[in-house]
């Protein structure tokens, strides 16, 4: 069931402290003045995240806020409170890959990631790849393409490793795509096909 | 998980007099370790406290050497050029880990606490000392395949770290800088870091409970220059070491002039041969030289009913690494 | 109408390389699996599973528990309400395990359910199993077939009782003790996990006291639906249960477990939807595993090679329950030509659950011991391993004397050969060296059975050019979705952008699962019977229709061709269906049929399909139907660290119809890389003392990753075959599999010189070979 959620404005800094003032300010820290000092501000800082409490997330550049723990891990939130399954879930563990999204434009597994420090980054999910209007990502199409998939369940966390393999410059040659795309496990074994398309996207990334 | 609170530190008095305060508590950086020895209830914390704000960063040469702040991440220290051409070993050793998300996610300073991937201790339905000391090993007459053979003890044969960049980081002599609840920091080299199990498998290094690691320095040397990290394991990336190697060699004139070697994955801990540098330097640059002195690198080793292999295999991934490295 | 256009019948779509039809709603991630269907008011289930492998419960203590938040109910096997019956009660129970847990204070096996929490939150359910007390009075277990505590017996039968314990052929003991060479060898296959990349998930809506759907993670639907209805004692048209997508499975997901018939309890019971993925680790004694087994085979031949004698006999682990064991022998029956032949199963009951069909089960080990075997032979008669084979080339299947429905094998030696470059290869072991490696080349043979099939399919044509085509199939990312759409398009002259094919669903004709390589032959089928329904309904529309060209010709006279009547004699006369149909105002047209797989599909052709009917062999049920292939490897071994990596592999199939090249090609690429994992790494450890895993999870277990995998090159040789199905499809899914590991070992052999018999051969078990003498 995806939790309760609330529109929360999007933030226009998006930094880190901006967010902890705002979660600060959810925890009943309401009448905290929206530009806190030094001091202030870590009088607001000391205060625990304990319980449930309002994690706002920018997700795919829209901030989406939800109430929830802070054992909340990002996957979780996403999944199951932001209702977006696209990240999936295949050890919850790190081990394989599954969940992998962009945080501030790096790959990382969001199962082994918390929301609660997630928030003012920008969360960038398979679900906000491809254009408004559908247009797909180049990657995705190339998948798409070369089959680089068949069940299907790895494909979203493929494909935004992907995307970060091209943007780090790990893609320059087929041995150097199979050495940087090893954290994410086919059981399928669409390896081949999965080479094949991020060296045909990678010329269509820009 | 248990239902920990979370503070966001933003000094790091904050965060030491935070875990000096609340024995349950946990800092949190990547979180890789954590999250996922958490999520198995090996750990329970009742508080974690995020140090990613403190300013334990940068990539910088000293006069000491390479200091590296602790928060700085897996994947950019082993891309960094000061890093790659000043010490190889230890840039491999990080490229050759994990994932390029876990090395993106886990901080210097969370690596080199990383705790042992022996199944016992990964799942609580286990006997385990290390985990609740006294109850037992069932690892000794078990699954002790990927366990360690030096330093072990009858009451924990894990490879207590299970990683790779501390391999590479005791063998260039790495010190680590610890600060305290007090603010007061010490310098701790590498080597006198981790602890052996003996009869307290449970205590791993000389961490107290309210230091934390604030960087890691690695001296400069002609070896470190010229170091390498070989790692055999079950499939060609994504996995733990069976056996590694971290070497580095000074040779001059064909002729040893200083040596650095450490083993991963074969010992209690990340274990410095200090016996096999004694045997190489003075000597020719040989693979013979090499072959004879990869041969103290075991002496003594305790192996068990699935991991005698890791003697030969360690003994050859020597050979193989000091020989790529002097390219004979 | 009964036809035979098959046999020339023109495609339009069929074999294209089409993309897949459900690949943009799983690259934009918007395929959505079981447990992430959007249901409102769904809550979480999570189990807690026992720590011990033997014993009993003797206290549950829930009470820091229930201190989590919104902890609904939390289930042990003293308040779980109780199903109608229990499998054991069950006559025709469909599935591997016919054990089921929280029914009593027995535990049997490590890992085995005792408590399942629900919970408003998964984080919540899931710290609430783990901080329930269990206490337990356990026993010693006993962990495999090898404990000195396990006593081996003879289960005469195995698998439920649907196949023989014993199958002994000529006088194969007395042959084997008279033939000029003999070869005899034990091999030891490791406890493999299918492990899917998705774990297995039940998502329970109970939609009234008497109306329950669930979404569950099945290669099955009336599977579990049936199973479902037997175990709630509820009309099967009452249980719904759906899989739109479905995160791999490879067997166990086509097995019914625990986990489904608990989670529907615990939501009845609590009145709401509930959802409960298994954890990683559960999925290691959660939904079955390929079993611990050893297998000692002995081959005698002539001296000029040809086998005279098979002799086989397997050990293996099972459960306390069932005689479930992979039939090895199988492949060994059937695959050379071979008169004197046996096979004797013996198990060990053990606590584990129960073993199940995973991946090519059965052909899979038994190809790594025969085909070994097989090189070894070859070596010690200083014979190619092709030239072996061939001198033993089965021209009739000698497990029953039936002639074969098609066999490209040869074609396939030639073929695979000639891509991989087979004739340069070193026939001396340990000569080839690249830089400090070692280099070898090494081939096996791969077959699979046709497994009789059949199921139905509907198909609606609509007036405004497109159509819905339903079965109640599973695509486990086999392309069912894509292939069937091809199938329709071509049935009806539609482009396949204008089919919807819909499958998954119990509500929808009823279809075999995914398993077995039955799926795309039979679905394929009938689709095409339901298609000709539709056919035979339009036809007599436009015979009886003064504005259609075919007005007043005999049906019979009238063929259809990609969505064209026309008649036999003069095809010119004719039109396409939607135009008789549009002129009809009609606004669509519906049809369904039946279609068969195997052996009945060829009884009930029987002579339609220009097979002699006065050729003695060809009578109803003739032919022995099997697909084949042959498998090409070249290896480099690391003799210092023991590392094997596979660096060239070519696998050339004959398997019928290739309905879509793209994702058939992509399937037998799978097939292979699984087996190199089998070959290579995967091995559960199963603890001696505690017959619990050591290793269960995605870092313990290890499948190949990306960097494992060079380039694989798969071909299908044409083939056509008139017996098994309409379009002359043979499943695939289980294929490329078949003789993979013995590939590997037999590169390995060639590389180094040494034998590995041993699954998975791992560096330490390469430098135990090699540190004995070639």
């Amino acid at each position: 069931m995806p939790g309760p959620t609330t529109p929360a404005p999007l933030n226009p800094d998006g930094s880190r402290r901006t967010f902890m003032k705002q979660a600060g300010g959810f925890l009943g820290l309401a009448l905290a003045p929206p530009f806190l000092s030094q001091a202030e501000r870590l009088t607001a800082l000391s205060k625990k995240v304990e319980g449930v409490s309002t994690i706002s997330l920018k997700v795919n550049g829209t901030v989406r806020a939800i109430r929830a723990e802070p054992r909340v891990t990002l996957l979780d939130a996403l999944r199951e409170y932001l209702d977006l399954t696209g990240s999936k879930k295949g050890c919850d563990h790190g081990q394989c890959g599954a969940c992998t999204v962009l945080v501030d434009g790096r790959r990382v597994n969001s199962c082994l990631t918390l929301a609660v420090m997630s928030q003012g980054k920008e969360i960038t999910t398979i679900e906000g790849l491809a254009k408004e209007g559908g247009e797909l990502h180049p990657m995705q199409a190339a998948f798409l393409k070369h089959d680089g998939f068949q069940c299907g369940y790895c494909t979203p966390g493929q494909i935004m490793s992907a995307v970060a393999c091209v943007q780090e410059g790990h893609a320059g040659s087929e041995a150097e795509v199979r050495e940087w795309m090893s954290g994410n496990l086919c059981r399928c074994s669409a390896y081949p096909n999965i080479t094949a398309a991020i060296l045909e996207a990678k010329g269509q990334m820009g | 998980m248990n239902n920990f609170s979370y503070i966001q530190a933003d000094k790091a008095k904050e965060a030491t007099a935070a875990k000096r305060d609340d024995k349950s508590a946990a800092f949190i950086a990547g979180g890789t370790t954590l999250l996922d020895l958490m999520k198995l209830n090996v750990e329970n914390h009742g508080q974690l406290i995020d140090v990613n704000m403190l300013p334990f960063r940068g990539i910088e040469m000293t006069k000491d050497g390479l200091r590296i702040g602790a928060l700085e991440r897996m994947s950019e220290v082993g891309a960094h050029p000061l890093v790659k051409e000043n010490f190889p070993a230890v840039s491999e050793s990080l490229l050759l880990a994990a994932s390029a998300q876990l090395r993106n996610m886990a901080s210097i300073g969370g690596n080199v606490l990383q705790r042992t991937r022996c199944g016992y201790f990964r799942d609580t339905a286990f006997p385990c000392n290390k985990r609740e000391p006294g109850t037992g090993c069932p690892a000794l007459e078990g699954d002790n395949r990927n366990l360690a053979i030096l330093g072990t003890s009858e009451t924990c044969i894990a490879t207590s770290y299970p990683g790779d960049l501390a391999v590479a980081l005791i063998a260039l002599d790495a010190v680590l800088t610890l600060e305290n609840a007090k603010g007061k920091q010490r310098q701790v080299p590498i080597t006198k870091f981790y602890l052996l199990p003996g009869t307290t498998p449970q205590r791993e290094t000389v961490l107290e409970a309210d230091e934390l690691i604030v960087a890691v320095t690695i001296p400069q040397t002609a070896a470190a220059r010229k170091s390498k990290y070989l790692k055999v394991r079950d499939r060609s990336s994504y996995a733990y070491a069976l056996v590694s190697a971290a070497v580095g060699l000074e040779v001059q004139g064909g002729t040893v002039r200083a040596a650095r070697v450490a083993l991963g994955a074969v010992g209690a801990q990340p274990w410095r041969c200090f016996e096999v540098e004694k045997a190489l330097v003075g000597q020719p640059a040989t693979e013979a030289t090499f072959r004879a002195a990869a041969e103290l690198a075991l002496r003594g080793a305790k192996p068990r009913e699935h991991n005698a292999y890791k003697i030969e295999m360690a003994k050859n991934t020597l050979v193989r690494a000091l020989s790529e490295v002097a390219s004979v | 109408m009964e036809t035979n256009q098959k046999e020339n019948a023109p495609t339009n779509v069929v074999g294209k390389p089409l993309d897949r039809v459900d690949g943009p709603a799983k690259v934009t991630g918007a395929a959505r699996y079981s447990a992430e269907i959007s249901v409102p008011g769904t809550v979480h289930g999570v189990l807690k599973t026992s720590t011990i492998a033997k014993g009993r419960i003797t206290g549950i203590d829930t009470s820091r528990a229930a201190k989590e938040p919104g902890i609904l109910n939390i289930f042990t096997h003293e308040n779980l309400p109780k199903p109608a019956k229990t499998p054991k009660q069950i006559e025709k129970w469909r599935a591997a395990q016919s054990y089921l847990p929280m029914q009593d204070n027995q535990i049997q096996y490590a890992g085995q359910p005792v408590a399942l929490v629900v919970a408003t939150t998964l984080e919540a359910a899931t710290q609430a199993a783990a901080l329930i007390r269990v206490t337990y009075q356990a026993e010693t277990p006993i962990d495999s077939y090898h404990d000195p505590k396990a006593e081996l017996f003879d289960p005469q039968k195995i698998q439920q009782g649907k196949k023989d314990g014993h199958v002994v052929r000529g006088n194969p003991q007395q042959a084997y003790n008279g033939a000029a060479v003999k070869h005899e060898a034990t091999y030891v296959h490791a406890i493999n996990h299918h492990s899917p990349m998705e774990p297995a998930a039940t998502l329970a809506v109970w939609e009234g006291a008497d109306k329950l759907t669930v979404y569950e993670a099945s290669q099955n639907v009336t599977m579990h639906q049936g199973n479902l209805a037997e175990l709630l004692g509820m009309p099967r048209e009452q249980i719904r249960v759906v899989t739109k997508y479905i995160g791999g499975g490879f067997g166990c997901k086509g097995s019914f477990w625990p986990h489904t018939i608990l989670t529907v309890l615990a939501a009845r019971a609590v009145n709401r939807p509930v959802k409960l993925a298994l954890t990683r680790q559960q999925m290691f004694t959660g939904v079955g595993h390929r079993e611990d087994q050893e297998q000692t085979l002995k081959m005698g031949a002539t001296a000029e090679g040809k086998l005279v004698s098979i002799v086989h006999t397997k050990k293996a682990t099972t459960s306390p329950w069932d005689n479930y064991t992979e039939s090895n022998g199988k492949v060994m029956d059937m695959l050379y030509a071979c008169e004197n032949y046996s096979t004797v199963y013996e198990l060990a009951r053990a606590n584990v659950m129960t073993s199940v069909w995973m991946r090519a089960p059965g052909e899979a080990p038994g190809s790594f011991a025969l085909e070994s075997s097989m090189d070894d032979l070859a070596n010690q008669l200083n014979l190619d391993p092709l030239e072996i084979r061939l001198r033993n080339y089965a021209d009739y299947d000698h497990s029953n004397g039936k002639p074969w429905s098609s066999k490209s094998l040869k074609q396939c030696y030639t073929r695979g050969a000639e891509l991989f470059g087979w004739s340069k290869r070193n026939p001396k072991p340990g000569q080839t060296r690249r830089g400090k490696l070692l280099v070898g080349h090494g081939m096996a043979s791969a077959t699979y059975p046709v497994h009789s099939s059949q199921g139905t399919a509907r198909v609606r044509l609509f007036a405004d050019g497109h159509a819905v085509v339903e079965a109640g199939a599973t695509d486990l990312g086999t392309g069912t979705y894509t292939v069937m759409t091809q199938v329709s398009a071509d049935a009806l002259g539609l482009p396949p952008e204008k089919i919807r094919f819909e499958l998954g669903d119990t509500r929808l004709p009823t279809a075999p699962g995914s398993g077995g390589s039955v799926a795309a032959g039979t679905v394929a089928s009938s689709i095409m019977a339901a298609a000709e329904d539709v056919w035979d309904k339009v036809v007599k529309m436009a015979v009886a229709d003064k504005k259609s060209p075919l007005y007043k010709a005999k049906p019979t006279d009238v063929k259809v061709e990609l969505g064209r009547m026309f008649l036999s004699k003069d095809p010119k006369k004719g039109e396409t269906l939607l135009a008789a149909l549009g002129r009809s105002g009609q606004p669509d047209i519906e049809g369904s049929g039946t279609g068969k797989y195997g052996a009945g599909y060829e009884e009930k052709n029987f002579g339609q399909n220009g097979a002699n009917q006065n050729d003695d062999k060809q009578k109803p049920g003739g032919h022995s139907m099997h697909s084949f292939g042959a498998h090409f490897c070249e290896v480099e071994v690391d003799p210092d660290l023991g590392t094997i990596r596979v660096t060239r592999w070519v696998g050339v199939h004959g398997a019928g119809t290739v309905l879509n090249l793209k994702t058939a090609t992509s399937q037998m690429t799978g097939g292979a890389i699984y087996g190199i994992g089998a070959a290579l790494m995967e091995d559960t450890f199963r603890d001696p003392n505690f017959a619990r895993y050591t290793n269960a999870d995605l870092a313990g277990y290890h499948v190949p990753v990306n960097a494992d995998i060079p380039n694989i090159q798969v071909e299908f040789v044409p083939e056509t075959d008139p017996y098994i199905n309409y379009l002359g499809v043979k499943g695939i899914g289980e294929l490329g599999m078949v003789g993979v590991a013995a590939a590997v070992a037999n590169a390995v052999f060639n590389a180094t010189g040494r034998r590995l018999r041993s699954l998975p051969m791992t560096p330490d078990k390469v430098l135990e070979a090699l540190r004995l003498p070639a």
